[in-house]
């Protein structure tokens, strides 16, 4: 059993890198970073001193919340690759061979769960490098500074590459609960961009839910990495969740996409 | 590629049952599968053949019934794809991946290495294929790269669904020579295919099946043997010859130039007509009428 799964491990992790795809995304990934790490860091260093134009966030909290880009905009990247390695198999029909040389679909789930974690690094590394060496550069000559030996901002460097594994794992794990690319694809675009920013605008705007708001999949990421650039523009009530119980939402929904998967889309008979 | 491995397991399938909402695709099956003999599954399109050999390679949950490789389902073999080399038809390949890159792939789980698919390419006749994307690939290199990714682990059991579907004349030549190989080595073989014609000159053994239902298992010899043979006949006394064959009762189809007769052995045909003085230019003994049997079997023929 131990052998079947360092061979599927091997085989998912060929997978995801033996077609152009992961370099194609990650490339639009850190380029987009990029670009979006230089507009917020202008408006953040060439905003007036003070009025209703002047910067939301200064010194060490403007740097984190900056930084914070990888997890904060980019996580749509890591959820589409980790959604490919389920869906691009059902799309191309290659999920019966698939099939046939790993029966055990539980082993297969969770071989390709597990191999898409270099995938993730990778694109949290590459994001991270992305943002940083666009922004730092304008936050140190015309800002409060870069602030990258301040250990708050170093944690939300690492934990950004950190929650970017995750959000692999999560897509993976979504991937199997809705198989279907091209639906796939959109309800990720949908949810991140449009249903989940106003879901948690329309929660934290009631104290009765802004509880609720915090258990977010984006919303608990920003709590895993200590920094909400959503929160912070959003009004600077960014209740967000301990490290600890944040990394605990993750791993769940995670699982719990991971669980459906198994016992939906697995567990029928492959077309 | 000397096969050194053991004789192919038996695949028995018993009283094997597939219903698709009402539609019953697959109704107490049962046949069994012989090692070093190459088996042709045969029926018409939608007679259950795939899903068939998707129950028995556990891709497919059956309503009822089992299918076993050797001892076990598939699914229970520690590595499967080192006792049986399948070949599904609905399977398909990621176009952007190259030849080798799909058998690199799957390589890891048939416990082999990067030299093996190489050899395997070359084997194929996509050696120099193989570092182009499979979407660029004819239906034929598909079919040999499905070929090759069937036999990554030198499985002693080959499945192939409808193999022959988009090879040139000269590939199924090869692919005969290949599945006789194989047999001959011991391995068990087993094709399916929507034309007896087809896999006529390759087969041992016939499983026919027709709505889900076995309608006929045995050697191919033994199939032949319930068959009428044919014979062809041309005379340029067109008149006399049609007269010949309703003074003997004999069925007969026009073909080209002269006649089919059905059910009358060659030198029968020609005995008569030399006692009538009929001028022939050709008496040709066509063999048995195969695929009208299987048409008859599986109720194609009206």
């Amino acid at each position: 059993m131990k052998g079947s799964m360092r061979a599927a491990l091997v085989a998912e992790y060929r997978k995801l890198v033996s077609t152009r795809m992961w370099w194609l995304l990650l490339l639009v990934l850190a380029g987009y970073l990029a670009f979006i790490g230089v507009v917020m860091a202008s408006s953040f260093v060439f905003a007036p001193e003070e009025g209703s134009g002047a910067a939301p966030l200064e010194g060490a909290a403007a740097a984190r919340a900056i930084y914070g880009l990888t997890n904060a905009v980019g996580y749509v990247f890591p959820l589409v690759i980790g959604s490919l390695a389920i869906t691009a198999e059902f799309r191309h029909q290659t999920i019966t061979e698939t099939l046939l040389v790993e029966p055990r679909r539980g082993v297969l789930l969770t071989a390709k769960l597990l191999a898409t974690v270099p995938i993730g690094l990778l694109y949290g590394v590459v994001g991270t490098v992305a943002v940083v060496g666009a922004s730092a550069p304008l936050l140190a000559g015309w800002g409060d500074g870069a602030y990258l030996g301040d250990g708050s901002v170093v944690r939300v460097l690492v934990l950004g590459v950190l929650v970017t594994v995750l959000w692999t794992m999560i897509g993976v794990a979504f991937g199997s609960v809705v198989p279907n690319q091209v639906a796939a694809i959109v309800v990720i675009l949908a949810f991140t961009q449009f249903v989940e920013p106003i879901a948690r605008l329309a929660l934290g705007s009631f104290d009765g839910t802004e509880g609720v708001a915090r258990f977010l999949p984006g919303a608990a990421a920003d709590g895993l990495i200590g920094s909400s650039l959503f929160g912070e523009l959003a009004g600077g009530s960014s209740a967000l969740l301990s490290r600890p119980a944040a990394l605990a939402v993750l791993l769940s929904y995670t699982v719990v996409l991971a669980l459906v998967g198994r016992f939906t889309t697995l567990r029928r008979d492959v077309p | 590629m000397a096969y050194r491995g053991n004789a192919g397991p038996t695949l028995s399938v018993a009283g094997l049952s597939k219903t698709f909402g009402t539609i019953r695709a697959v109704d107490e099956l049962s046949f069994d599968v012989r090692p070093g003999a190459v088996t042709g599954f045969l029926g018409p399109n939608g007679a259950g053949k795939t899903t068939t050999l998707r129950m028995l390679l556990g891709l497919t949950r059956p309503t009822g019934g089992r299918a076993l490789v050797g001892d076990r389902p598939y699914a229970e073999h520690p590595t499967p794809a080192r006792v049986v080399g399948a070949a599904i038809e609905s399977s398909g390949f990621h176009p952007g991946r190259t030849g080798l890159g799909h058998l690199g792939v799957y390589a890891a789980q048939a416990g082999v290495d990067r030299t093996r698919c190489h050899e395997l390419l070359e084997f194929v006749g996509l050696a120099a294929a193989g570092n182009r994307r499979v979407g660029g690939y004819s239906l034929g290199m598909r079919q040999r790269l499905a070929l090759a990714t069937a036999l990554l682990g030198d499985p002693p059991a080959i499945v192939l669904d409808e193999p022959a579907n988009g090879l040139d004349p000269e590939g199924i030549v090869w692919l005969r020579q290949l599945l006789r190989a194989f047999a001959a080595q011991g391995r068990t073989v087993l094709i399916s295919s929507h034309v007896l014609s087809e896999v006529q000159h390759t087969v041992d053994d016939v499983v026919i099946i027709a709505e889900g239902r076995l309608v006929h298992a045995s050697s191919l010899a033994e199939l032949a043997s319930t068959a009428a043979p044919e014979t062809y006949i041309e005379s340029p006394a067109e008149q006399a010859l049609a007269d010949l064959c309703r003074e003997r009762g004999w069925a007969t189809r026009p073909d080209g130039a002269g006649l089919v007769l059905t059910g009358v052995p060659a030198a029968e045909a020609g005995a008569a007509a030399y006692a009538a003085r009929l001028e022939l230019h050709q008496l040709v003994s066509r063999g048995t009428g195969l695929e009208d049997v299987f048409l008859r079997l599986t109720g194609g023929a009206s």
